[in-house]
């Protein structure tokens, strides 16, 4: 499959969007609303829950199934107010020894007057610098469309886990086609030029693991998924806080080390 | 070093026309003006070399030769990393080292736009991230100027983690009790606005920069209607709360000592 494929794959709206795997991998789900400061954006759902039987604080992208939802949800594309959200609900989650479990799947940050008003740009500033030193596991999960600067809001984490179809890129291969080379229809190229896909991501050892899809239905992928949450997080919790900062920090300083 | 500095800033370059209002300069008449339109007030964009010898006393660069390479075997990279060689006079599209202002010393970083629009890959972020690192273990504030057009997309997504990298090493500075002061110069967008730009402690910009996160064409695309006038710009961060300072050029090296004399006892 081409990476523009998995690009469109990865959009699709018969895909799962963040509160099916959330509804699915969670019980006793408990839905937190709101950033104390200005609003509660629909693009980011977020709350506490057991997986199996551990509690957890999980932050979902959803994008909604239907137009109305979709409208509610801005299409998955958060505002500054989402991602404070989800910084209030990390806080907490490091008050009560929780860990984080993060579903990013976005097109990416909202690009409206108000996000920009509001400070769009600090809101993804502040969320990287808290995220770093957050002092409990966090585990990012890119399940379809990893959208620039506002999937990478919440995706500073001590293990990134992609599906095989999602894709996590610095810009749509739309928008990259459209300033390189003046013409959006280019998509295709971009999108390999881009190397964007999961095993990309995963040779370049920015995923640390990815999930099988071929010939498995949703519930078996997010079933698999949940496995593989479930052992990293065993491990995870028992490393002492300041190893487990050191090495999240390492991470990202080693990624394309010079 | 910062002699150096001085000699090419008056020896090297052409005249240089105002954008806004057309008058015609020669260049060491713009430096004494602080690259300032003498004329119309309009502020010309700063090199870094332009920036250190108008901020600093003393300054010494550090990975002056770190130069990027087309990781992803993109498309044209390597002809553009030719050509913004070549054009800017500079390896990459930022600068940094350890600087004096008035006996204080800090660690600063310079951002060029005549680079690749300021584009943040591999080497900037590496650079900058250094620049913090370098900061913490020495006890020393860090100034940085900002200038970019955000994430150099050639680089894929290498130079998205670049935001989380340089923010980490803002946090650890930060959490050692160190100073931090940014100066958003105009246009500073993208990525950059969205890491270490609006990671300050105290937050400096010039008057009528462009600043945000999202581009005006990507905005009026997705709302479907035309910004108004000053949508961005500086005075308009101020007055939703995101901006500290504006501080004119001619009076930034004044502030930024004092800012720093504040913090030094």
């Amino acid at each position: 499959m081409g990476a523009y494929e998995k690009v469109l794959k990865a959009r699709n709206s018969n895909r799962p969007s963040g509160a099916f795997f959330v509804n699915r991998m969670i019980t006793k789900f408990v839905e937190f609303h709101g950033d104390r400061r200005f609003s509660d954006d629909g693009a980011i759902v977020g709350g506490i829950g057991f997986l199996n039987d551990m509690p957890v604080t999980i932050i979902a992208m959803e994008r909604g199934n239907d137009v109305n939802e979709r409208i509610k949800r801005n299409f998955g594309c958060p505002s500054p107010e989402g991602y404070r959200k989800a910084l209030r609900l990390m806080k907490q989650a490091e008050k009560f020894n929780r860990p984080v479990i993060c579903i990013i799947n976005s097109s990416g940050a909202y690009c409206g007057m108000g996000a920009e008003e509001r400070g769009q740009g600090l809101a993804i500033a502040e969320n990287l610098m808290e995220m770093m030193t957050l002092k409990t596991p966090i585990i990012s999960v890119v399940t379809g469309e990893g959208g620039s600067g506002g999937a990478l809001a919440l995706s500073v984490a001590d293990s990134i886990i992609m599906l095989e179809n999602a894709v996590y890129s610095v810009i749509s291969p739309e928008g990259c086609a459209s300033i390189l080379w003046k013409d959006s229809a280019k998509a295709d190229e971009a999108a390999e030029a881009l190397k964007l896909t999961a095993n990309d991501l995963y040779n370049f050892d920015v995923a640390d693991k990815v999930i099988e899809e071929e010939n498995m239905s949703y519930d078996e992928i997010c079933d698999n998924l949940k496995c593989e949450i479930l052992a990293e997080l065993s491990e995870l919790k028992d490393m002492p806080i300041d190893e487990l900062l050191e090495k999240r920090y390492q991470k990202y300083r080693n990624i394309g080390k010079l | 070093m910062i002699g150096n500095f001085f000699k090419s800033l008056y020896g090297e370059k052409e005249n240089k026309v105002c954008k806004k209002c057309g008058r015609s300069y020669t260049y060491s008449e713009l430096v004494k003006h602080s690259m300032i339109c003498p004329n119309c007030g309009e502020y010309f964009r700063m090199t870094p070399r332009e920036r250190l010898v108008m901020i600093c006393d003393k300054f010494e660069e550090i990975d002056a030769n770190l130069t990027s390479e087309n990781i992803l075997n993109f498309p044209n990279y390597d002809e553009k990393l030719k050509t913004a060689t070549k054009t800017s006079n500079s390896k990459e599209a930022v600068v940094y080292g350890v600087a004096e202002i008035a006996g204080q010393k800090f660690v600063i970083f310079v951002m060029n736009s005549e680079f690749m629009m300021g584009s943040m890959g591999r080497v900037v972020g590496e650079k900058i991230t250094r620049a913090f690192e370098m900061a913490t273990e020495k006890k020393l504030p860090v100034v940085g100027f900002t200038t970019s057009g955000g994430a150099r997309m050639q680089e894929g997504i290498y130079s998205l983690m670049q935001m989380a990298k340089v923010s980490g090493a803002v946090k650890r500075h930060s959490d050692a009790g160190l100073l931090y002061i940014t100066v958003l110069t105009d246009p500073t967008t993208g990525g950059v606005t969205a890491s270490f730009a609006m990671e300050g402690d105290i937050i400096i910009a010039e008057p009528n920069a462009l600043i945000g996160f999202a581009g005006a064409r990507v905005i009026e695309q997705t709302i479907g209607q035309k910004l108004p006038e000053g949508f961005q710009r500086a005075e308009f961060l101020q007055e939703h709360g995101f901006v500290d300072i504006i501080e004119k050029r001619e009076k930034l090296k004044y502030t930024i000592s004092n800012i720093l004399k504040l913090h030094s006892c």
